[in-house]
C-alpha cells in the first residue's frame, strides 16, 4: 500500500518520530501548501504517467532510441583493431565452435537433414535472445548516470538494448544467408517469411526485455544468475538437436510438446522452416502419415532423412505461428505494464 | 491568477530516504554470506540514510535559487528529489513541469562522441531530429570544446565534459532547470559564459536552482538562498549577501570581500 502511495507521488509516512524542523513560516504561504499546488495546477515531481501516456512517451522518444541503439553498435568495436569486422567474425566463430562440438564431437546430428545449417540457423536464432536477456538484465544499473543526468521514459533503455542486438541479427542473417546456401539450400520465396519471425521474435525480446531489465534493477544477484537460466533454456530449446525427431523424447508427448511450444523454439523451428528447404520438408505431419515411410526414417539411414515428413507431428506449422504471436503480444503486454510500475523508482539504485 | 507571484516548485513537508548498499560491517566472505542468508538476517551493508528530514518551501515564476550548505548536508538530495528521481518517504514535491537536473557526476555516455552526446542529449530531452539540427551548432560553439567534438567523451578533460553536458542541457528551455557544481570547474570565460546563459534562462520564466561551493557564483546568479543543514533548512530568503554571511560565520569561512554593497540586479524582485 505504501509503496503505491510513492508511486503516485503523492505522501507516504514515515515511521520512526523526528525532531520537528525550525521552518522559516514567513516565507510560507497561509494556505496548506498541498492547496497552494493544487491552486496553480502543479504536479507531483515523482507521479508516474498513465500506461497509455507512457506509451506515448516512449513513441514520442522513438528517435532516441533508434539513435541510442546505433550509437552504441558502432562504439561497441572501436578499440578493436578489427573494428567493425568483428560483427561478422563473432557469429562466424560461434557457428564454428558449436559446429564443432556438437555436429563432430557429440553427433547430435542423428535424425537431421543438412545439420550444419539447422544448427547454424539454431544458434544465431536463439543468440538474438540470449543476448538481449542478458543486456536487458543489465541496463538499469549500468545505465545508472544516463539516467540520472537526464530526464526521459526509462522504458528507451531496455528497448535501444533488444534494437542493438536486433541490428547485431541483421548482420548475423546475412552470414546465415551466405553459410545456408552454400549448404546446397535453395532460395525461394518462403526466405521472405523468416523477416516477419523475427520481428515477432524481436517484439518477444522487448516484451521480456523490459520485464528483466525492472527484476535486474532491484538486486544484482538477478542478472549474476541470468546466463545460467539462459544456458539451460537453449540446451533445451532445439538449438542442436531436433525436439520432434529426438529418440529419448519418443515416449512423452507432453513434453515433446510443451519443448516445442517454448517461444525460443517457436521462432527457430519458424526461421529453420523458412529458410530451410530439407528442415520443411521433413517437418513431421506436414505430409499425409505413412506408417511405413515413417518407419523408413526411424531406421535412420541417409536417403530416408526427409521421410520424417511421414511421421505423426506434434505442432503443425500453423500452430507455430499462432504461438510465435502470442508470445510476442503476452510478453510486450506484461513486460511493458510491470516495467512501467516501477518507472519513478529507476533512479534510486 | 495574473497578480502576484505564481509558484513553479512547491516542497511540502519532504523527507527523503535512501538505501546504502555496499556499506562497511561486513567481512565480505562467501562464509559470512551464508550465514546471515540461513540466520534470515537482513544485509548488515544495507544502510538507511535519513538524507532530507523536513523541508518544505515555495519558489516562483523567475527565481533563481542558491542552495548552500556543508558537504553531506543533503543538497543534491533535494534536487534529486524536485527532480522526481528519488522518490519521497513523507511529503510531496509539486513541479510546473519536468525539472532537468544537471549534475556533477551526470556522465552522459562516455565511450561515445562528443557530437553523439549532443545529438542524443537532445532526443532524450524530447526534442525532434529537427530541432536537434537546429539547435546542434549553436550548443557545440557554445560548449567550446572546439574539435574535441569529434573525440569520444572519455577523451575529455573534467572541464571540458561539464561544459559540453551544461551546453546540452540548457539548449531546451526547460521550466526548471537544476546545476549541481555543474559549473565548477569550467574556466572563466565559460563561467561568464553560463552566467549569462542562467540569467537569460530566468529571464525566459523559468526557474534555476544552483547548487556550489562558489559563494560568489551564487551571490552573482542567485535572487534567493537556501542553507542546508543536516537535511533541515537553516535559513532561507531573497537576503542572499546576509544569508551567505551567517553561512560563512557559522563554517569559519572568510567573510566575503564585496567592491560594492549588496545592491545587485537581482534584488529588485524580492
Amino acid at each position: 500500500m505504501k509503496e503505491r502511495a510513492r508511486d503516485q507521488g503523492g505522501p507516504g509516512t514515515l515511521t520512526d518520530d523526528l525532531a520537528i524542523p525550525e521552518v522559516d513560516q514567513a516565507a510560507l504561504a497561509d494556505e496548506p501548501l498541498a492547496e497552494l499546488a493544487a491552486r496553480y495546477r502543479l504536479r507531483p515531481s515523482a507521479a508516474r504517467p498513465g500506461v497509455f501516456a507512457y506509451a506515448r512517451q516512449l513513441w514520442e522518444r522513438r528517435h532516441f532510441i533508434v539513435g541510442f541503439a546505433t550509437a552504441r553498435n558502432v562504439a561497441m568495436y572501436t578499440e578493436a583493431r578489427l573494428g567493425q569486422l568483428w560483427q561478422v567474425l563473432t557469429p562466424l566463430l560461434n557457428a564454428a565452435v558449436y559446429y564443432l562440438i556438437f555436429g563432430l564431437i557429440l553427433n547430435t546430428s542423428r535424425g537431421v537433414p543438412n545439420f550444419l545449417a539447422f544448427l547454424i540457423t539454431g544458434i544465431f536464432v536463439f543468440n538474438f535472445t540470449q543476448r538481449a536477456f542478458i543486456t536487458t538484465s543489465r541496463v538499469m544499473p549500468d545505465s545508472l548516470p544516463l539516467i540520472r543526468a537526464l530526464p526521459f521514459p526509462r522504458g528507451c533503455l531496455p528497448i535501444g538494448y533488444v534494437l542493438i542486438e536486433l541490428e547485431q541479427l541483421v548482420m548475423s542473417m546475412l552470414v546465415l544467408s551466405v553459410i545456408v546456401l552454400a549448404t546446397g539450400e535453395p532460395l525461394t520465396w518462403y526466405w521472405l517469411l523468416a523477416i516477419p519471425v523475427l520481428l515477432l521474435q524481436a517484439v518477444f525480446n522487448v516484451g521480456m526485455g523490459l520485464f528483466l531489465a525492472r527484476l535486474g534493477a532491484g538486486a544484482d544477484d538477478f542478472s549474476q544468475l541470468m546466463p545460467f537460466v539462459v544456458r539451460t533454456w537453449m540446451y533445451s530449446s532445439g538449438v542442436m538437436f531436433s525436439i520432434q525427431t529426438i529418440s529419448s523424447l519418443a515416449r512423452h508427448p507432453t513434453l515433446t510438446y510443451l519443448l516445442q511450444i517454448n517461444p525460443a523454439a517457436v521462432y527457430i523451428s519458424l526461421v529453420r522452416n523458412s529458410i530451410l528447404q530439407s528442415q520443411r520438408l521433413a517437418w513431421p505431419g506436414s505430409k499425409p502419415y505413412n506408417p511405413a515411410y515413417c518407419a523408413l526414417y526411424h531406421t535412420g539411414k541417409k536417403p530416408y532423412l526427409e521421410y520424417s515428413a511421414y511421421c505423426h507431428g506434434t505442432v503443425t506449422m500453423n500452430q507455430l505461428w499462432l504461438w510465435g504471436a502470442g508470445w510476442a503480444v503476452v510478453a510486450l503486454v506484461v513486460g511493458f505494464v510491470f516495467f512501467w510500475e516501477a518507472e519513478t523508482r529507476y533512479g534510486r539504485g | 491568477m495574473g497578480s502576484g507571484p505564481e509558484p513553479t516548485v512547491v516542497v511540502d513537508d519532504l523527507h527523503v530516504v535512501y538505501r546504502v548498499y555496499g556499506a562497511g560491517g561486513d567481512k565480505g566472505t562467501a562464509a559470512t554470506a551464508l550465514m546471515r542468508v540461513i540466520k534470515r538476517q537482513r544485509r548488515p551493508s544495507v544502510r538507511e540514510v535519513h538524507a532530507i528530514r523536513g523541508i518544505s518551501f515555495v519558489i516562483n515564476h523567475g527565481d533563481a535559487v542558491g542552495i548552500i550548505g556543508r558537504n553531506g548536508s543533503g543538497k543534491s538530495t533535494l534536487l534529486q528529489a524536485i527532480a522526481g528521481l528519488l522518490p519521497p518517504e513523507q511529503g510531496c514535491v509539486y513541479t510546473s513541469g519536468q525539472a532537468a537536473l544537471l549534475g556533477v557526476n551526470a556522465a552522459l555516455l562516455d565511450d561515445l562522441t562528443g557530437e553523439r552526446n549532443v545529438v542524443l542529449g537532445c532526443l532524450a530531452m524530447g526534442m525532434t531530429p529537427q530541432e536537434t539540427k537546429d539547435r546542434y551548432q549553436s550548443i557545440v560553439d557554445f560548449s567550446g570544446v572546439g574539435n574535441f567534438i569529434d573525440y569520444p567523451m572519455r577523451t575529455y578533460s573534467t572541464g571540458m565534459a561539464q561544459r559540453l553536458r551544461f551546453s546540452i542541457a540548457s539548449a531546451k528551455n526547460h521550466e526548471i532547470l537544476m546545476i549541481d557544481e555543474a559549473l565548477a570547474t569550467g574556466d572563466a570565460n565559460f563561467r561568464a559564459k553560463s552566467h549569462e546563459r542562467i540569467v537569460q534562462l530566468r529571464g525566459e520564466a523559468g526557474t534555476v536552482f544552483l547548487v556550489a561551493h562558489n559563494l560568489a557564483e551564487i551571490e552573482a546568479s542567485c535572487n534567493r538562498v537556501i542553507w542546508l543543514e543536516k537535511g533541515q533548512i537553516m535559513r532561507q530568503g531573497y537576503d542572499v549577501p546576509a544569508i551567505v554571511d551567517a553561512y560563512l560565520e557559522a563554517t569559519g569561512g572568510e567573510p566575503r570581500k564585496r567592491d560594492k554593497p549588496a545592491e545587485s540586479d537581482h534584488s529588485a524582485t524580492a
